[in-house]
């Protein structure tokens, strides 16, 4: 009943990214001998399609210059030319995915599921998905009528990449078929984040702090234990916002990406924004006085407590050794 | 400039633990504490900071019950001019594209340069403020994270995109922006602000006030349902330290010691 599975391939600086993978995995949970076709906008994009043709059985190529850099606004247009009525696409909720999506689901009169992390099989034209809400602490199953085709955000690292890259697809070339390209959103530029004075990217061992510091001046606290440890400070999200610390101590999909050896998850909910900038399965340690934070879902080792309260006993207990 | 804030009443996670109830139906909802949505406030305190530059006036709507009330309220106590509350039997159970059928009626009643959203709100979707813009068929930009008023017809806007780097676009007006937090630091609202605003009358609009047909939004305008909630199962968890204050610390050092965690 179901209509064709495209995947929208984002890439940078002409590689794709691991979503390319993930989303083989997550099409072939909608329907197990799902061949997925990949859609790739860009400008000058033969060898990135050629790429993307090792794991996907058809790659569309749309290859722009208008692509040069990206453009959501200017790349709905193309997919509401070139994608069938009934089809189903799936798209990384990255930074691009969600500025695309909504307005596409709207445009192409196809219900539109965010933020997705998991399928069940279709019935008919009824497609189950399981999402998140609350930052995590409550699951939900959702369920759309598809026959009318579906938008759907995959949640990236929310499905294992696809590796086996046995397809060696051909590349269809639909640039002409693009259409109007002209735009009210104009790109300008990108601005490169900002270079901290420590590089946490490169640090073995990390005490992260999120919400649970709850007050600028206990973010000394913290800064002991870094220390006793031979660690460096880094945190989520809340803890830049409220401008406590600078933007490159973030750990996060809008922060940095970090590989250390340790991480010290203290006073983390653990969204996954911020688990999404934490790899080289590190040995996570959770200290949250929430036993429900999500954090200690996918945390090694879990305690319970105000983080105010352990970790200047933790501090204590190392400065003795 | 003519600024509408979309914003929403949600629990308030960082003052909640959030439990699925007893019959999966939804979450605990006795003895929670709700607040505004962290996005959408903002949102609104970026609407606020572009009034008192370029002058206009700044309105803020929230689809939601009744209670939903106190949170335009609030917003309107920050600095908003008006407040507006969408609220009928009927919208209940609305999914992303049924409240952003509601917002577009009530944008058609005004006359609005500039739209706000916030970025996303509890169910983590991201989708109204998209869904709007391709309604109202005006350009739209998610994520922002800064916004310059070029003229009365364009903005020059920053995006957070991922790594922390910032894309840097120009838009045309009328335009919906979805808001990303840390793009100001939203100003403090005592009591005595709310007080100096709680005897204004807030405009409330139901189905027959947007002109919506009951059948496109709410429940049963929902392509998109939600079946049950329940607790989520990630990975197999962590091992759980227990015993006294200077047992789990003894605990801990031993196995932070064993990781490298400890130089």
């Amino acid at each position: 009943m179901a209509g064709q599975i495209f995947t929208y391939i984002t890439f940078k600086n002409g590689v794709p990214d691991d979503s390319a993978l993930e989303l083989v995995t997550a099409a072939k949970q909608i329907a197990p001998d799902a061949s997925p076709t990949a859609v790739v906008v860009g400008s000058g994009i033969d060898a990135l399609c050629g790429e993307v043709a090792a794991s996907y059985a058809e790659v569309w190529k749309i290859d722009n210059e208008a692509f040069a850099n990206p453009n959501a606004e200017v790349t709905r247009k193309v997919l509401m030319n070139i994608l069938p009525n009934d089809g189903i696409l799936l798209l990384p909720h990255d930074t691009f995915g969600m500025d695309l999506a909504p307005g596409l689901s709207i445009k192409m009169e196809s219900p539109f599921v965010p933020d997705t992390v998991g399928f069940e099989a279709v019935e008919g034209s009824m497609l189950k998905c399981v999402r998140q809400e609350y930052g995590g602490a409550a699951s939900t199953h959702v369920a759309c009528d598809i026959a009318n085709g579906v938008i759907i955000n995959v949640r990236p690292g929310a499905f294992q990449p696809d590796e086996s890259k046995a397809a060696s697809g051909q590349v269809i070339d639909k640039s002409a078929d693009a259409g109007d390209l002209s735009t009210k959103r104009v790109y300008l530029e990108t601005v490169a984040a900002e270079v901290g004075d420590v590089d946490i990217t490169k640090e073995d061992v990390l005490v992260s702090i999120g919400r649970g510091i709850e007050d600028e001046d206990n973010i000394e606290i913290a800064e002991d234990l870094a220390k006793a440890m031979g660690a460096v400070v880094s945190c989520s999200r809340p803890i830049v916002d409220a401008k406590w610390l600078e933007k490159s101590r973030q750990v996060g999909t809008s922060g940095q990406t970090v590989k250390p050896k340790v991480y010290l998850a203290c006073g983390i909910s653990g969204s996954f924004q911020h688990l999404g900038g934490l790899k080289g399965n590190p040995f996570v340690v959770a200290i949250n006085k929430n036993a429900k934070a999500p954090i200690f879902q996918i945390a090694d080792v879990g305690i319970e407590a105000d983080i105010l309260d352990f970790l200047p006993e933790l501090t204590e207990a190392i400065e003795a050794l | 400039m003519e600024i509408l804030v979309c914003v929403k009443r949600v629990p308030d996670t960082a003052e909640n633990e959030i439990e699925v109830n007893k019959d999966g139906t939804g979450i605990e909802t006795d003895d929670l504490v709700y607040s505004v949505n962290e996005w959408d406030n903002y949102a609104v305190e970026e609407a606020i900071q572009i009034r008192d530059d370029v002058g206009g006036s700044v309105t803020v709507v929230s689809v939601g019950d009744e209670e939903s009330e106190e949170v335009v309220r609030r917003e309107m106590a920050m600095g908003a001019d008006n407040g507006l509350l969408l609220t009928d039997d009927a919208f209940e159970g609305s999914d992303g594209k049924g409240t952003a059928t509601l917002l577009k009626a009530a944008v058609e009643k005004g006359n609005y340069d500039l739209i706000l959203t916030g970025a996303q709100a509890d169910d983590g979707a991201a989708q109204v403020g998209g869904m709007l813009a391709a309604m109202l068929d005006v350009p739209y930009a998610s994520l922002v994270n800064t916004i310059e008023v070029l003229d009365d017809k364009k903005l020059k806007i920053g995006r957070e995109i991922e790594g922390g780097n910032q894309e840097m676009s120009e838009i045309e007006l009328p335009c919906v922006l979805s808001i990303q937090t840390g793009i100001n630091e939203p100003r403090y609202v005592g009591i005595r602000g709310i007080r100096k605003v709680a005897s204004i009358e807030i405009p409330v609009y139901g189905t027959g006030d947007l002109g919506v047909s009951a059948d496109s939004v709410g429940e049963a305008g929902a392509g998109v349902k939600r079946l049950d909630y329940y607790v989520p199962e990630l990975g197999e968890g962590a091992e759980m330290l227990e015993g006294s204050t200077e047992e789990i610390v003894g605990k801990l050092m031993e196995l932070l010691k064993a990781k490298g965690g400890i130089k």
